[in-house]
């Protein structure tokens, strides 16, 4: 496949402000995308694909899709300084060309004029959290109230818990499940089997996420190497063959109709497993970013390995625990027990995915004819912005 | 009834500043778009829902429902609650939850706007029990 006459340029905008003390950097990034779309003949509604650099206020890609109301499906924030943008044309064809998308916005914008004057142009990847000056555009409405990892994911928890009667002692079975695989992991760094009770008698963090509801912090780290068939065939190992793949941002999208009880999963699941062409009944293994126990039972629902609700008993008694339930997932204990490298845990999913896939993992977790598996993962705030990613792999 | 968590000063853009010199004057506003009519937070010169710039500031009385909350109880010189309040415009909005009972919280409980002072700038809009 080639790009290759696969995709047009359709609409530009270059901002005529040379000196912007009145607009902040999202506001020019926002006015920039209006213009293109403008320019070509279509609306913010039509973008599919958002592409943008470390010129991005904030959270970068997700915190520009959340200030402009985009509804994407294929997110791209490759930072190369100021060959960025031309590199994202690059890599919009190529995901235009794959189906990935098909109307890509690339929006570059700044203010270095007034950094210069002390008006502050917002640093790239973030402002200062609280106090003083920052051009991240919900900084001073959201960065003062004390957010952490483990409230804004005990805000999910909570409503989940509100709306559908899911109980501590159902999330704790996730840790649970995930202490009996971490057991036969030498490296893990809690192996150390634990009950229901166990984390329900540990310290509350924030409600209701107790101590063992959260994930290790570990040092670490991991790697991924993918190929092309040919390639792949000439090697000595086994062929594990990508065969669906699904992102998607979620934000508080201007505060209408807030629903925290579903993860971007909802969006980035569907496409991953249309274009595997399986449903999630026919997964063998499942790698589930596992931050806190209720990004699990979250995930799990919206990735529909359950009804929405019904997570809380789905994953109870087990139902997770390879050789004993249904979806045997974190076969290598996971972020909950094993590994959660600089607080990243994307690619010891994949990691755990691959070995379960080629059957390698640890002979008392290695589900058997295990040729179908999948790696999910959230990113950021569960209870604020954040990135889903969904990964479905099959074993030739 | 909890010891007050320490806010910080707001972070203040030129997008944000109407807002906070309101905030100043004991004002609380939010944006209404002037094309499509909704209502949006956190505030934005361009409405994330149609793309208008004819987006206006409009004074809300600061009363709502809790949509969800989280008590934070370690790592914290004293407990806090952060949480969302869903406005009676239909806004949700991130906050703290000020003079209560912590542990008497519900979803779903009567909220209004209090202002708490930070360290060093305008003033926050924190909610408490209505």
């Amino acid at each position: 496949m080639t790009i290759r006459d696969k995709a047009y340029i359709a609409g530009v905008f270059e901002h005529p402000t040379r000196d912007a003390p009145e607009l902040s950097t999202a506001q020019i990034h926002a006015q920039c995308a209006k213009g293109a779309l403008a320019d070509a003949g279509l609306s913010k509604d039509d973008v599919d694909g958002y592409f943008c650099a470390g010129d991005a206020p904030g959270f970068g890609a997700l915190s520009m899709v959340d200030y402009m109301g985009l509804k994407v499906r294929h997110l791209d924030s490759t930072e190369t300084g100021g060959s960025s943008y031309i590199l994202h044309v690059g890599h919009a064809a190529e995901a235009i060309a794959a189906g990935k998308c098909q109307v890509a916005l690339v929006t570059l914008a700044g203010r270095p004029r007034q950094m210069r004057r002390g008006g502050g142009g917002g640093r790239p990847g973030g402002g200062p959290i609280g106090g003083g000056f920052s051009d991240v555009p919900e900084a001073g409405f959201e960065n003062i109230w004390g957010g952490t990892t483990h409230n804004m994911y005990g805000l999910c928890a909570m409503r989940h818990m509100h709306e559908f009667g899911t109980t501590s002692e159902q999330l704790a079975w996730i840790k649970v499940a995930a202490s009996h695989h971490a057991q036969w992991n030498e490296h893990a760094m809690l192996r150390e089997v634990v009950t229901v009770d166990d984390v329900l008698a540990s310290p509350i963090i924030a409600d209701p996420l107790h101590r063992l509801d959260c994930c290790v912090i570990t040092d670490g780290g991991g790697a991924v190497v993918v190929t092309t068939p040919e390639i792949a065939r000439s090697l000595k190992r086994p062929l594990v063959r990508i065969i669906g793949a699904g992102e998607a941002p979620k934000g508080p999208s201007g505060g209408r109709n807030l629903d925290l009880t579903y993860s971007g999963a909802v969006w980035s699941g569907p496409p991953a497993f249309a274009e595997a062409g399986v449903k999630p009944a026919d997964i063998k293994y499942a790698s589930i970013y596992d931050s806190f126990t209720i990004t699990v039972l979250m995930q799990i629902e919206d990735l529909g390995f359950c009804e929405k609700g019904k997570g809380g008993a789905f994953v109870a008694d087990g139902n997770l625990i390879s050789g004993v339930g249904k979806l045997p997932f974190n076969a290598d204990g996971g972020g909950l027990c094993n590994n959660h490298p600089t607080n990243r845990g994307g690619i010891t999913k994949v990691i755990e995915a691959v070995r379960q896939a080629r059957g390698e993992a640890h002979p008392k977790v290695q589900v058997p004819g295990c040729d179908l598996v999948i790696a999910h993962g959230t990113g950021g705030l569960l209870g604020a912005r954040h990135g889903a990613a969904t990964l479905i792999m099959e074993r030739l | 009834m909890a010891e007050a968590r320490r806010i910080p000063a707001p972070a203040v853009n030129v997008e944000g500043q109407p807002f906070w010199d309101a905030a100043a004057q004991g004002r609380f506003l939010i944006k209404r778009c002037g094309a499509c009519g909704e209502p949006h937070w956190y505030p934005r010169a361009i409405c994330p829902f149609c793309f208008s710039e004819d987006t206006a500031w409009e004074e809300s009385a600061g009363e709502g429902v809790i949509y969800t909350f989280s008590v934070m109880r370690r790592n914290t010189p004293a407990p806090y609650a952060i949480g969302y309040v869903t406005l009676d415009e239909g806004v949700s909005l991130l906050t703290n939850f000020v003079d209560c009972d912590l542990d008497g919280l519900t979803i779903g409980q009567r909220v209004k706007l209090k202002w708490t002072p930070t360290e060093g700038g305008p003033p926050v809009f924190t909610f408490t029990p209505a």
